[in-house]
């Protein structure tokens, strides 16, 4: 059975979203069972030293874990490159 | 030297003005800036100063690097003690007037007593006066620049003004310089107002020079500066997207403060944030973003310039409002929007050109709105009394709002008095989102829980400036870490308050730290200021800064009490996200920090303490 997350890309890893995407920085996915966190961002083609703030779900996910980490269904994925505030 | 050596004494009482050496043993201790003028500032002043009385004093101050090569160079602060939080203030402000502060060859001014009449103050090098002001007063901060400017005959002098909020006593009235740049914060232009003071205006030829080592000072901005080119974060991240990326970001991980801080996450947060300003409108076809901008030596540019969608219900038949403008930047758009539930992007612009306008704080100014609209829902306040439906996310409440408190007319006076007072006056204290009386900035601290510790603690009543755990927390910087737990906050928040501690007394933008470390601002000081300056020394000095501002504090009638957050973040869970069923431990991170900090457990610094510092 397949796994329907929510995937969002936000700054400059925006480029990467689909055009109709862009409006809402999200897309759904459809992924097949066991993906990972890091085989969605190769799906994409997201350079690797943009994807610098992962969080599912609002929760972050080191760098070491994204390439074991699975996604489940109902999921958000949210990637971010290197950015500040204040 | 880095220093000028130089300070200005000005007695707004008898119109007297003077030039003193500046007490470089207190340089030596203190650097500049934060530290220095703080160091002044408590020597000369009781604690227990009404802060609008003659008696306060009010200095603006630069740092050793002001106005010199060093990327970010241009920063100067304003320390008094707060009109709005009666605890020690200190606003940092960019833009150039602290750089021609420097310029004109002085260090610091130190503002006494109280003019009969309202003045402003002209600097052209050494030539100093104080100039009347009465075709001034009730003019705006925009109109203020311009006319000084035009009677100066001189585009390059720099003015810092305060804006009618600043003469009616609103009580988080900023000091406003090169229009939309702001001393923001704790209501230090209240305190100019109180003093009748309406602008300094400077123009300075000396330049900022007298370095102690030219060579070794080239030597080390340089390396500095590649330091933040190469950063993804100052290199790209700030110039492209600013600080309002941070919108989407801070809602995802359930740290927005929403509805005066009902709720942690906001469902209109993507159309406030920094992607949505770089979008073009269905109206116009334009982006809301401009360009950015940066301040005066800053090789970052982080900061935004808009301009407003014409067609907007805020400023149909309002060409005056029309043009580019400074904002969006994260904080204003927090305050004014997520705070209030209120996601319209360019109703939040025309509010935020109103605070520089005017010269008020939109953080405090867009919080005291979310509490208002909060006791308006409960019923507390009517539509009769506000003068305006304001139920959470009205726009048209928020713009209406802003233009009542800017101009001080009817409800807008209820607003000036900030959320504690004002939430006090109707029965519901509880409800005002601050610590020592000035309104948090955008971080949840059920979502991010050091920041409720810094928060507790800054000197400066509830800010994000003193102790931006949310690098770490958040972001990575310099480490990451967890942002739902309490362990190993306290450690964290101090390492944060007392590094910021240094870079405010500097002349550098604390933007820099996403990139530098003290490691590479030791060389620069090092290289520009006499002695020496090592990283040691730099340590102990920020500490030593944070100290004395305490000690001032508990002088005025702070205890451990104040050190705490509203009930609603101890008792009420965050509703959703990663922090959800989730309360701030304050309560268990606070004895850890006094002891960090080896103060008493009733938040008092030990006597070894002070002598370990030199206090």
């Amino acid at each position: 059975m397949g796994q329907r997350i929510t995937f969002k890309l936000f700054a400059t890893l925006q480029d990467y979203l689909p055009a109709e995407a862009k409006k809402t920085n999200a897309l759904v996915l459809d992924l097949d069972e066991g993906t990972t966190v890091a085989q969605v961002v190769e799906r994409f083609a997201l350079p690797l030293k943009l994807v610098h703030l992962v969080l599912i779900d609002g929760n972050f996910v080191p760098p070491a874990e994204r390439i074991g980490r699975v996604l489940k269904d109902g999921e958000t994925l949210a990637i971010w490159p290197p950015v500040a505030g204040g | 030297m880095g220093w000028t050596k130089k300070i200005l004494r000005v007695d707004l009482s008898n119109g007297s003005i003077k030039s003193e050496p500046l007490n470089m043993q207190w340089a030596k201790d203190y650097l500049g800036q934060r530290g220095l003028a703080t160091k002044y500032f408590v020597e000369e002043v009781d604690p227990k100063v009404d802060p609008l009385a003659p008696e306060n004093k009010l200095i603006m101050t630069t740092g050793p690097l002001t106005g010199t090569a060093a990327s970010t160079g241009g920063r100067y602060s304003v320390v008094t003690k707060g009109a709005l939080t009666n605890a020690i203030a200190c606003s940092n402000s960019g833009g150039y007037f602290g750089a021609e502060l420097k310029f004109a060859g002085w260090d610091m001014i130190i503002f006494e007593g109280k003019s009969a009449k309202p003045v402003y103050l002209s600097i052209e090098d050494d030539k100093v006066e104080l100039r009347d002001a009465s075709h001034l007063w009730g003019k705006t901060v925009f109109q203020t620049e311009e006319t000084i400017k035009k009677s100066h005959q001189d585009p390059q002098t720099r003015v810092c003004s305060i804006g009618r909020a600043g003469e009616n006593g609103v009580k988080y009235a900023c000091i406003v310089n090169d229009l939309h740049r702001a001393a923001g914060r704790s209501g230090v232009g209240t305190v100019m107002g109180s003093k009748n003071l309406k602008a300094v205006a400077v123009r300075g030829t000396k330049g900022a020079g007298a370095i102690k080592d030219p060579k070794a000072f080239m030597a080390a901005t340089k390396a500095a500066k590649k330091v933040l080119a190469d950063n993804p974060v100052t290199g790209q991240g700030l110039p492209t997207y600013g600080t309002q990326v941070l919108m989407n970001v801070i809602n995802e991980m359930g740290a927005l403060p929403t509805r005066n801080h009902r709720d942690v996450q906001f469902e209109d947060a993507r159309k406030i944030s920094g992607e949505a300003m770089k979008e073009k409108r269905p109206t116009d076809g334009k982006t809301h973003l401009v360009t950015n901008a940066a301040c005066f030596g800053c090789t970052i540019a982080c900061g935004r310039i808009s301009r407003i969608d014409e067609t907007h219900f805020s400023v149909v038949n309002k060409p005056e409002y029309w043009g580019a403008s400074g904002g969006l930047e994260y904080e204003a758009a927090w305050a004014l929007g997520s705070a209030n539930g209120v996601g319209d992007l360019e109703a939040l612009q025309y509010a935020n050109i109103l605070c520089n306008e005017d010269g008020f704080d939109p953080i405090s100014f867009g919080a005291t709105v979310a509490a208002a609209m909060e006791l308006y829902d409960l019923g507390i306040l009517s539509k009769e009394q506000i003068g305006i439906e304001a139920p959470f996310g009205s726009a048209q409440a928020l713009v209406t709002l802003a233009e009542m408190t800017a101009k001080g007319e009817g409800f807008g006076k209820e607003l000036g008095l900030g959320s504690a007072r004002m939430c006090a006056k109707y029965g519901r204290p509880e409800l005002s989102m601050g610590v020592k009386g000035q309104e948090f900035p955008a971080y949840d601290s059920r979502g991010i829980q050091g920041m409720g510790l810094a928060y507790s603690t800054s000197n400066r009543g509830a800010c994000h400036l003193r102790g931006y755990t949310v690098a770490s927390e958040v972001l990575g910087i310099p480490v990451k870490t967890d942002p739902l737990v309490t362990e190993g906050k306290a450690d964290l928040v101090k390492a944060f308050q007392d590094a910021t501690a240094v870079f405010d007394s500097s002349g550098t933008c604390v933007f820099t730290t996403f990139a530098w470390s003290l490691a590479d601002l030791q060389p620069q000081l090092d290289a520009a200021c006499e002695g020496e300056w090592t990283m040691e020394g730099l340590a102990t000095l920020g500490e030593r800064i944070w100290n004395m501002e305490r000690l001032f504090n508990n002088a005025a009638g702070f205890t451990a009490k104040d050190d705490d957050l509203p009930p609603r973040l101890k008792t009420e869970p965050a509703k959703t996200g990663p922090a959800k069923g989730l309360v701030n431990g304050i309560d268990k991170m606070r004895p850890e920090y006094y002891k960090v900090r080896g103060w008493t457990p009733e938040g008092v610094p030990t006597k070894e303490t002070l002598a370990r510092l030199g206090l």
